[in-house]
């Protein structure tokens, strides 16, 4: 494992100018990930936050190949995955998995948690019965439940019982990089601690590299290393995430931190909130210029005609606007 | 601030007498107040049996009683239209002159026909005819109609586009054209073309329902997952697509037998279907309303077995379709 | 302070295949006039059984509130109210809003149209006042342009603004209590912003007393000046919202609070997380329901039911850990330092 590790490149995953649309109807495209470009480096945890309909799952599940990208290049470890097939595809799919968020709707009904984890080992390995369960029983364990589980079915299971399934399944073929898909949206906030420490330790067992996606800017905040930060399919900000929660330089991350509720009545009420107007806007057919111009107090003409890209503003703080600079300033 | 507020409440706390706080309850021995800590939950172990999809579906059919009657009411005229015939040993093509159009007695136990054959074993003999129909019709409409919406399903875009064109064309045929165009081509009308002209456009509702199915299940995510561990495509249907739409397709069958059976009773009543000697539900019923003012009798044994056969299909499905909903699952 | 709601020893049963399942076990609280009232709790926990039992909303023989409950509004005894009675006290005293706001409006009907409805049968408007009241009351729930907003279809708006059609909807009558039941859970967080501001405006506005159902401490902390923390069909503490986040008592509003990260502290450090799950509520339960997860759990807890204590006027708590007897344990000591 370490020669292995040794040899591959120090950046996992780079994602260079990522398109997803999806065509709606003869002149409506959603425009659901919409040029993104970042880096996941080996061993860290990348957080992605933004509201529903911002495209971060898509841009998860187009990372793994899940979708097939519009345009643009995803390298994994090195290698461009649209351009796999046959045995390396295969070898991709073993190294990247992904966890789902519904922990209901991604364990097949029909099937006992054993076969469930045991899915993937068959895909990929070449194990005999024995050797099957017993990974299975070592799994099991690893994810913090009982042997006896094997024979059960998913809905015998409660909510944060089965997302450990889930995450069994995933870790079953020894990926080296994971999707986590809003893994704990799903659940009851005593629970999302028991999965997020789970998470955690299994990151340090076994050196995984996770891209974790969630609205939860508390939680993205505790698990990731980095946070980018997405609205209306493009990535409007990405740095490492003290300097975003406490430095954050795009207007849309400024309020979104704004508006996080901390369980703190007396810092409640002295806080001031940045308050957006509006809503988030259709990403079908966004018009040119900056996504967020709608709803930022700071838009000028230029906002409105030229697409922001995503530049080095500070050292490994990436901003996607075009007056965050000056707005540094003046504040 | 919090901090200090902490303190100052704990003193208070200190400051209420204590019993005052325990003034309800009887004393209580100390050594009940040392700390034991949480159970070991490394287990979790589940208390409940370990219950499959089927043993759990069948639970759920046996506590309806409506679908348990008609599900024992089927068996019984399963058994009946096979060992009916022979109960009480007069064949059904056997013509008595002697007795025509006789009232049930205890000879014949149904009464006789115009021809004086015995109403009892051709009510049977009817209902082995109407059912096998049924269940036949239902299985090849089912078979068909998976195959087909499966590659639609499967396939998507254009193919699932022009398949389900197709099957939209043939939907608005209405099947007695067809059934009365294949008679006059086929220039017969044994059975096999009456099966053939029922099931012609019969799988058509099928395709549609487990094309909607399958397509369902192809966006959940246990799907995706399955995708995301490089199962192959093949695979994937076998083990995920097909056990997830057998309910659906289980309760289709149970819906479809009836409309068979009808169809073919509907037929047969207007003589274009089963042809004497042999006989079905329709036919006998067909033949009995011509003297139908005279010898209700004759109307009523298959006309009543028609309906309660095909009620019984309709309240079994209805329960099936209850008993395989995996929202009702507890 | 008015009080306008009261309940006492509710209790509320669920008729199962599997047994009777005992949602709501002896929930009691009190409403004032004008204050806001959280219940809090992970889901299974009877906050949002005890909500609808308010507004008897549950169907019966399914659900069954069993005698001995009382409800009282301004008095009045809800649980024997009838039909009539009952329907003037939903419309026009007491009004819900729920979590999903698209399965709760009619998706055929305009929006103008839905809050006109009730309108018409209860403050009898005629079409044309009813329809002024209509746009009058988007406004307030600060929908841009309400006069072409009345003519929309639910599925025409996002989802905040569905929301705030349901609450244009439930204020509609003037209604003295207005029970929210998770009305942010399916929003995004700037959106939930907006609609938690936007409730404390019309709390301070109008006066409506307002019960918050949800799962979410932040948002309760912003919002609610009573909270009352339940587990298992039971209310293990109850406390001004003060005294709930700052001096909280029971180990299980303990877990609450330290189970959600701090923003300001250091990152991937272990949670603290409670283990199991909780309890099925089909089991009778004798003994305190948080035993089995409590990790200050004594014997004691396993035997009877803890008193509830009164530690000020509004801050109480049903702990064995309040007795004279028991140790030591304050929130923060313990193996888990938490900050």
């Amino acid at each position: 494992m370490s020669e292995k590790t040794a040899q591959l490149p120090e950046n996992i995953l780079e994602v260079t100018d990522l398109c997803k649309y999806f065509r709606v109807s003869r002149k409506a495209t959603l425009k659901a990930v919409d040029h993104v470009t970042l880096t996941i480096r080996r061993g860290e945890t990348l957080g992605l936050v933004g509201e529903s309909g911002c495209g971060k799952t898509t841009c998860g599940r187009t990372m793994i190949r899940l979708y097939n990208p519009t345009s643009g290049t995803v390298k994994f470890n090195g290698v461009d995955i649209s351009s796999l097939s046959g045995k390396r595809l295969l070898e991709f799919k073993k190294n990247a998995q992904i966890i789902f968020q519904d922990p209901y709707a991604s364990l097949d009904p029909r099937m006992t948690i054993g076969e469930i984890i045991s899915e993937g080992m068959n895909v990929h390995f070449n194990y005999s019965d024995k050797e099957k369960t017993d990974r299975v029983n070592d799994l099991l364990n690893k994810v913090g439940l009982a042997q006896d589980y094997a024979n059960r079915f998913a809905h015998e299971l409660s909510g944060g019982q089965r997302q450990r399934i889930g995450i069994a399944r995933a870790l079953a073929v020894d990926p080296q990089f994971i999707v986590c898909d809003e893994p704990i949206s799903a659940l009851d906030v005593s629970i999302q601690a028991q999965v997020v420490n789970l998470l955690i330790k299994l990151q340090r067992e076994f050196k995984l590299t996770y891209l974790f996606i969630s609205h939860d800017l508390s939680m993205v905040k505790h698990i990731s290393d980095r946070v980018g930060v997405m609205y209306l399919g493009n990535l409007v900000e990405l740095a490492t995430n003290l300097e975003l929660y406490d430095r954050p330089l795009h207007p849309y991350t400024k309020a979104l931190i704004s508006a996080i509720p901390t369980a703190d009545p007396d810092g409640e009420a002295t806080r001031q909130r940045i308050k957006l107007e509006g809503e988030v806007p259709s990403p079908i057919n966004p018009p040119e210029g900056c996504r967020f111009v709608q709803r930022c107090k700071y838009a000028c003409d230029r906002c409105r005609q030229e697409t922001p890209k995503i530049r080095e503003v500070k050292p490994n703080h990436f901003v996607a606007c075009h007056r965050c600079e000056e707005l540094e300033n003046e504040s | 601030m919090s901090k200090e507020t902490k303190t100052q409440a704990v003193q208070l706390d200190k400051t209420i007498p204590n019993g005052a706080k325990t003034a309800a309850v009887p004393p209580i021995p100390k050594e009940k107040f040392t700390i034991i800590g949480t159970d070991d939950f490394s287990g979790d172990i589940i208390a409940r049996p370990r219950i499959g999809y089927w043993a759990d579906a069948w639970r759920r059919l046996r506590q309806n009683k409506v679908a348990t009657v008609s599900l024992f009411f089927l068996i019984l005229m399963v058994i009946m239209v096979i060992i009916g015939p022979y109960l009480n040993g007069i064949n059904y093509e056997a013509v008595d002159n002697t007795a025509i159009n006789q009232a049930p007695s205890a000879a014949h136990w149904f009464g006789t026909d115009a021809l004086g054959r015995d109403l009892f074993s051709r009510v049977w003999q009817a209902g082995r005819v109407s059912i096998a129909i049924g269940i036949a019709g239902a299985l090849i409409g089912t078979v068909v109609g998976c195959i087909y919406g499966g590659i639609a399903a499967y396939f998507g875009g254009i193919v699932d586009t022009i398949l389900m064109r197709i099957v939209e064309v043939l939907f608005s045929i209405p099947y007695l054209l067809i059934v009365i165009l294949i008679s006059v081509i086929t220039d017969s009308q044994s059975i096999f073309t009456l099966m053939l002209a029922l099931t012609l456009t019969g799988w058509c509702n099928t395709a549609r329902l487990v094309r909607g199915q399958m397509l369902q299940l192809k966006s959940q995510e246990f799907i995706l997952a399955a995708n995301a561990l490089g199962v192959s495509p093949w695979t994937t249907i076998i083990k995920h697509l097909i056990p997830n739409t057998l309910g659906v397709i289980l309760v289709a069958i149970t819906f479809d037998i009836p409309s068979y059976i009808f169809s073919e009773a509907f037929l047969s009543y207007l003589g274009l279907g089963i042809k004497a000697p042999n006989t079905s539900w329709g036919a006998l019923a067909s033949a009995a309303q011509q003297t139908f003012a005279f010898y209700p009798y004759q109307m009523f044994f298959p006309a009543l077995l028609i309906a309660l056969t095909m009620l019984s299909f309709t309240l079994l499905g209805d329960g099936l379709r209850d008993a395989l909903d995996p929202k009702l699952r507890k | 302070m008015e009080k306008i709601l009261e309940v006492k020893d509710l209790h509320v049963s669920f008729n199962t295949y599997a047994g009777k399942v005992r949602a709501v076990r002896g929930v009691g609280f009190e409403l004032n006039k004008g204050e806001s009232l959280a219940f809090v709790g992970e889901s299974g926990c009877g906050k949002t059984v005890t909500a609808k039992s308010v507004l008897r909303l549950l169907k019966p023989p399914f659900a069954v509130i069993e005698e001995g409950s009382q409800i009282l509004y301004k008095g009045q005894d809800v649980v024997h109210m009838d039909k009539k009675a009952l329907s003037n006290y939903r419309g026009a005293e007491v009004s819900m809003i729920f979590q999903d706001p698209m399965t709760s409006l009619n998706p055929t009907m305009k929006v103008g149209r839905q809050i006109m409805e009730s309108l018409q049968i209860h403050k009898k408007l005629d079409k044309k006042a009813a329809m002024e009241e209509a746009i009058h009351l988007l406004k307030l729930v600060n929908i841009p342009s309400p006069e072409t907003r009345v003519n929309n279809y639910p599925h025409e708006m996002s989802g905040g603004m569905r929301q705030r059609v349901m609450i244009a909807i439930a204020l509609a009558c003037d209604p003295s209590v207005l029970i929210a039941d998770e009305p942010t859970t399916a929003l995004d967080v700037t959106i939930q912003a907006q609609i938690m501001d936007l409730l404390k405006e019309l709390k301070e506005k109008l006066g409506t007393a307002i019960i918050l159902v949800t799962h979410d401490l932040g948002v309760v902390a912003n919002f609610a000046d009573r909270v009352q923390v339940m587990y298992a069909g039971q209310v293990l503490e109850r406390g001004t919202a003060r005294e709930i986040f700052y001096d909280g008592r029971h180990p299980y509003t303990w877990a609450l609070l330290s189970s959600v990260p701090k923003l300001a502290k250091e990152s991937k450090q272990e949670l603290y997380a409670l283990k199991g799950t909780p309890p099925d509520l089909i089991l009778p339960l004798n003994h305190c329901p948080f035993a089995a997860r409590c990790e200050h759990c004594m014997s004691i807890c396993k035997e009877q039911h803890p008193p509830e204590t009164a530690l000020s006027d509004t801050h109480k708590v049903s702990c064995w850990l309040q007795h004279p007897d028991a140790p030591n344990v304050t929130a923060f000591s313990g193996k888990e330092a938490r900050s």
